[in-house]
């Protein structure tokens, strides 16, 4: 070796050197500090009778936890509510990585006797025996969005409505195509072996079907950005020509707006679902093909908080005449376009 | 380019072989080859790569009877073929840096996680505040990086890589989500945006740095010592020690090259979908395995090419294209692409059985 000791540790340390500033760097990369948005829109309180502090309850609450913008929009609402209330003690579970887990985490939460559940399950069906041994503990339990197989698994079910969410898309579209019966639509789906992207579809399709329209081009993405770009590349080439796209899900919607921009395609008009923040930030500047959305509010998980209480405190809903909560609470999907995305804007969850 | 590390891999690769069958003799010994050159074992990545380019021939001629539209078209044909090299990038240049690790007789089972983990480091509020240039910086430094992390786990470690790097998979994915906190990191960094929107000379960017990944991986493994001592590690690892390489340092170099390919995937994704995330990359390392291995990588090392995995890769895009654009369900696709592997694993495991039975006489 030619070099002498000293040359070679002099370069060491340049190289240390180099290597520890940039490790700095890359610590100092990892933050991710946002300023700090309002979402005053998405949890709320009742004014009178309802709002007055009662007794306090407890409320066990889980729910799965995703990468995904709207999953964790529930589970911050449902926090947010929770915090809202000066007689709630609100207790969260891990949801775990499937069903199973799910199940097992609800036994335990069972043992630690609150007064309701409010309940996301990772599947319907699979936690509809879990439903039922909290009721049967007498414990009531209000069912988020995913339906049990059983009502007597639940005091209570809110949930969305995906077939009157692809319904409303289906309208919006139909509604701007009428008559053009050779119209090129195409659909991006969500997971396709899940019942709520079968049931969009459908209310897509009987929709489309009511002004003679039909899905011309349908593609399935899996509720990831990456995907709803992968895919959207290859749906832009399989038709030259779209009149209107509906897209399923604003979180892989990102995916989806990247690759038209990337195709510098835009000769049609584009529909979203679930409404996130970003969708419609771009429905209110205009700047993309996106015209509007339909809502599939996580919001509810906020009211699932608040009805959660009710029940538990032995409340009715202070405008209705039945002194408890009703059975079954199914949210309407909104239409947002440009016209009233003002109003929907603090709604908006980040994806 | 030397010869030990090649002799090393043919003498300590397969020993009872090496006087009917050398397994990486490149120039064919006359008279001794099965049916000449052509049925010779020199010649096989070669038969095996033309058997690929006849996939994708045959992929173009599906898409010929079924969209004559697109696949006849001079003009849509074009867009069509940019779109799926475009979509073959990011996963090609994961396979290339995972054709690496396999030929050393590795595996790599964390480079989703990885792309992942540099996608939202390389796209956090802070980071794009810095610019472009640090993103980039960040998402190469932390795909080497944590490659490095796995070499060093099975080097100096001593752990199998299938374990230290399935530990990195899990944690990286965790990691990822703790930084991003489970949200999607929109870029709003323009310069980033656009490297996937730019074309040189009608080509997009992308595509021609998956091609110079290609090529570059190409030469470090055919033409530079570094590529003959990773054949000779992966035939044998102990010979390989014994002739002179220094194995534990090589294994760290292996996967931090294949981290360094998920810091470039990371960036390519990024551009793409104009985000970060910690679901990018979601079941690479099966894509990109899948892929090496009907482009010819032995799982059990010593053997594999570039130009096969490039291949490989493409005939997954192109079906997942093929698919799309006959507005087929993503089933028959997943189908599809599991009789693909099959059919190119049992073609090799009936040669390894044909190169086991002696040769027959005045063949």
């Amino acid at each position: 070796m030619s070099r002498t000791p000293g040359d070679l540790s002099r370069r060491r340390l340049l190289m240390g050197g180099a290597a520890l500033s940039a490790g700095t760097l890359l610590a100092a990369c990892t933050s991710n500090a946002e300023p700090k948005t309002s979402d005053a829109g998405q949890t709320k309180t009742g004014s009178g009778d309802n709002a007055a502090p009662g007794k306090t309850v407890t409320i066990g609450f889980s729910a799965p936890s995703a990468d995904h913008g709207w999953i964790r929009a529930i589970t911050d609402n449902a926090k947010k509510q929770a915090a809202l209330y000066s007689d709630v003690k609100f207790t969260q579970v891990d949801a775990g990585k499937d069903a199973p887990a799910q199940v097992a985490a609800l036994q335990t939460l069972i043992q630690q006797k609150p007064d309701a559940i409010v309940l996301l399950p990772q599947d319907g069906a699979q936690l509809t025996a879990a439903g039922k041994a909290a009721m049967q503990a007498g414990i009531p339990v209000i069912n988020l969005d995913r339906e049990f197989s059983d009502a007597g698994a639940s005091r209570l079910l809110i949930k969305g409505d995906n077939y009157g969410m692809g319904y409303a898309a289906g309208l919006y579209i139909g509604n701007k195509l009428k008559g053009k019966s050779d119209a090129v639509i195409a659909e991006i789906a969500g997971i396709d072996s899940l019942p709520l992207t079968q049931d969009r579809s459908k209310g897509f399709k009987d929709a489309l079907a009511t002004f003679n329209l039909r899905v011309t081009n349908r593609v399935a993405a899996q509720f990831t950005v990456q995907s709803g770009q992968d895919v959207t590349a290859n749906l832009l080439q399989a038709a030259s020509k779209i009149d209107a796209i509906w897209n399923h899900d604003d979180d892989q919607g990102v995916g989806v707006l990247a690759a038209i921009k990337q195709a510098s395609r835009k000769e049609f008009f584009m529909v979203g679902g679930a409404g996130s923040l970003d969708v419609m930030e771009h429905i209110k500047a205009g700047d993309t093909p996106l015209e509007a959305t339909v809502t599939y509010p996580p919001s509810m998980a906020s009211s699932a908080i608040a009805l959660a209480r009710l029940i538990a405190q032995g409340k009715g809903l202070s405008d209705l005449v039945e002194l408890q909560v009703p059975k079954q609470i199914v949210l309407a999907s909104e239409t947002i376009t440009k016209e009233n995305v003002d109003k929907y804007l603090p709604l908006g969850f980040r994806s | 380019m030397t010869e030990p590390g090649n002799a090393v891999a043919e003498a300590g690769g397969t020993p009872p072989h090496t006087t009917t069958a050398p397994a990486d003799a490149r120039p064919p010994r006359p008279g001794k080859a099965r049916g000449g050159w052509w049925g010779g074992d020199a010649s096989e990545p070669v038969r095996r790569n033309l058997g690929l380019v006849g996939v994708l021939v045959l992929l173009y001629l599906i898409g010929v009877f079924s969209r004559p539209d697109i696949f006849a078209s001079g003009a849509r044909l074009w867009s069509n073929e940019l779109t799926v090299l475009t979509q073959a990038a990011s996963i090609g240049v994961i396979t290339i840096g995972m054709t690496f690790v396999m030929i050393s007789g590795g595996i790599d089972l964390s480079v989703g996680a990885l792309l992942a983990l540099a996608s939202v480091w390389s796209t956090t509020v802070a980071t794009q505040s810095y610019g472009p240039g640090v993103m980039i910086f960040t998402a190469l430094a932390v795909g080497t990086v944590a490659g490095a992390v796995n070499g060093i786990l099975i080097a100096y470690g001593r752990m199998v890589p299938f374990i230290a790097t399935m530990a990195l998979m899990v944690a990286a994915r965790g990691l990822s989500q703790k930084i991003s906190g489970k949200l999607t990191q929109i870029s709003k960094v323009d310069t980033i945006n656009k490297i996937a929107e730019t074309k040189v000379l009608g080509i997009p960017l992308l595509v021609i740095i998956f091609g110079a990944v290609a090529a570059a991986g190409w030469i470090l493994l055919n033409r530079t010592t570094f590529g003959r001592r990773t054949v000779a590690i992966g035939g044998n690892p102990e010979a390989a020690r014994l002739a002179g390489i220094n194995l534990r340092r090589h294994q760290v170099l292996l996967y931090a090259l294949s981290g360094l390919c998920c810091g470039i995937a990371a960036i390519m994704v990024t551009s793409l979908s104009n985000a970060g995330s910690s679901d990018h990359g979601n079941l690479y390392e099966l894509q990109a395995i899948a892929a090496a291995i009907i482009g010819g990588t032995s799982l059990a090392g010593g053997r594999g090419t570039i130009v096969g995995s490039v291949l490989g890769v493409l005939v997954f895009t192109q079906i997942t294209n093929l698919f799309i654009v006959n507005n087929l369900q993503l089933e028959f696709q997943l189908i599809a692409q599991g009789a693909i592997i099959v059919g190119a694993v049992l073609i090799q495991q009936f040669r390894v059985a044909a190169l086991r039975r002696p040769a027959p006489p005045g063949a």
